[in-house]
């Protein structure tokens, strides 16, 4: 099944073109990575399908839900219910955690479904409970955030993601804020859910990791993408100029 | 006159100058705050009014604005105010202008919670009201307590400025004694309550600051 579906995105930042003629669709259970050099556009990708930026041209469909879409050249955003419903369907982990401070780690992941959803407190904390110890960090559970490391904070917010049972989770760069040690851990967390059949779409800079994880990997080059296919076929067998010239980068 | 009959005299003063900045402070931070949201609107119309006023109250002397604000009516509309409007006035003076300052406070604690803050909020589909007072202004209070604490100190001071249109709190007060009397003694007491007012107030910021800070390593 399609859960998402992105045609001919356009963005634009002022004069600037910073993604165009993106079309892409992510299935069911699919794991995808976009790799790409900074400024590719990967995170302006993700934010325009999370509805963090407006896009300035094409169409997001959510499981045949339309987010937004171009008519006579004018980009058009649906109603205020048909997003507030999109927006349940998706997570987003941030690179830079985004937790909130002021509240325990706990709290982090109860508030949404409690406040929000209007869901019952005790079913909630119990659901958050059993993610937490997932992450292994059931006993941080009454800490704030700023006594845990990078590496678990990133891993309370994937639980803050995950509570919301998302059809697809989005990943901007997790772990670019943390060092080699404190990745391992989040990354793991990643390819356990992976292993659930988890829907993702992993911007990512951990050659590696996409490579082992992905069903499909997209290159993102200059706003546009230059190739996509299987990690063998863009890691082992691909003739993209580019993308080599990339790639080598990283292998050396 | 006793020294006793002095500190009652200036007990009693000092009570105005407690009323002055009890209601001003009740009344004035949020006030404040919904200046700061006009403040950072994005109607250019509200925006540009408060931008004035906020520049008006700070670039000019609060005791101006205290004379103004006591003698303004009559000059302006031939209003009949009595001494009974004295303490009106101060209230309104105050009120007005420390608004202004706490709006400047606020917004530069809105502004520096940082942009993934509401990012979040928005994901998990919070609404603009739940994003504003559960996850922004929680940071923000701890971010603004120090320089509200120094603004409310002021204020305890400030108070004395009642003096200039003939509000009888306590620094107009121990003017009186003093001139009667002719003693430096009625300053020095007055000094002294001032000063404890604001080792009080001082005392009581520090204790908010830890409370609201709680979510810090210490």
């Amino acid at each position: 099944m399609e859960i998402l579906r992105i045609e001919n995105l356009k963005k634009t930042f002022g004069e600037a073109t910073v993604l165009s003629d993106i079309s892409l669709s992510v299935n069911s259970g699919e794991v995808v990575s976009v790799i790409g050099s900074s400024g590719s556009g990967k995170s302006t990708l993700l934010r325009c399908a999370t509805m963090l930026e407006k896009v300035s041209g094409g169409s997001i469909l959510y499981a045949g839900d339309v987010m937004c879409r171009e008519e006579n050249g004018k980009e058009i955003y649906s109603d205020k219910k048909t997003l507030a419903k999109i927006r349940s369907r998706f997570g987003l982990v941030f690179q830079n955690f985004n937790l909130f401070p002021h509240m325990t780690v706990l709290q982090n992941v109860t508030e949404a479904p409690i406040k929000v959803m209007k869901r019952n407190r005790a079913e909630v904390e119990a659901e958050a409970m059993e993610l937490l110890e997932k992450m292994g960090l059931e006993y941080k559970m009454s800490e704030y955030p700023c006594r845990l490391s990078g590496g678990q904070q990133q891993r309370v917010s994937i639980a803050r993601a995950l509570i919301s049972k998302p059809d697809i989770l989005f990943f901007d760069e997790p772990t670019s804020a943390l060092d080699p040690e404190l990745t391992a851990g989040v990354l793991k967390i990643i390819k356990e859910l992976a292993a659930d059949n988890m829907t993702m779409v992993v911007v990512t800079h951990e050659m590696n990791f996409a490579r082992d994880i992905s069903n499909r990997i997209i290159f993102l080059d200059n706003g546009k993408i230059e190739a996509q296919g299987t990690p063998d076929d863009l890691f082992s067998n691909t003739s993209n100029g580019r993308l080599r010239e990339f790639l080598s980068s990283f292998y050396g | 006159m006793s020294i006793l009959t002095m500190w009652k005299l200036l007990l009693q003063g000092f009570e105005i100058s407690v009323l002055i900045f009890v209601v001003t402070l009740v009344l004035s931070l949020p006030l404040g705050l919904g200046v700061a949201l006009c403040r950072m609107s994005k109607n250019p119309v509200l925006r540009g009014i408060t931008k004035v006023y906020i520049s008006v109250m700070r670039g000019t002397p609060l005791m101006l604005q205290l004379l103004v604000v006591r003698f303004g009516p009559w000059f302006v509309f031939k209003m009949k105010l009595d001494d009974s409007y004295d303490i009106w006035a101060v209230l309104i003076a105050f009120v007005i202008n420390y608004a202004a300052y706490f709006a400047e406070i606020y917004r530069s604690g809105i502004e520096s919670v940082p942009k993934g803050q509401y990012e979040a909020a928005q994901i998990l589909g919070f609404g603009r009201w739940r994003t504003f007072f559960a996850v922004i202004m929680p940071q923000v209070i701890k971010r603004v307590l120090p320089s509200v604490t120094n603004e409310i100190i002021t204020l305890v001071k400030d108070t004395s400025l009642a003096y200039a249109i003939g509000l009888i709190e306590m620094f107009t007060r121990a003017k009186q004694i003093a001139a009667a009397e002719t003693s430096m003694l009625p300053y020095l007491f007055a000094g002294i309550l001032y000063y404890i007012f604001n080792y009080v107030v001082a005392f009581g910021m520090e204790k908010a600051e830890k409370a609201f800070g709680y979510y810090e390593i210490k």
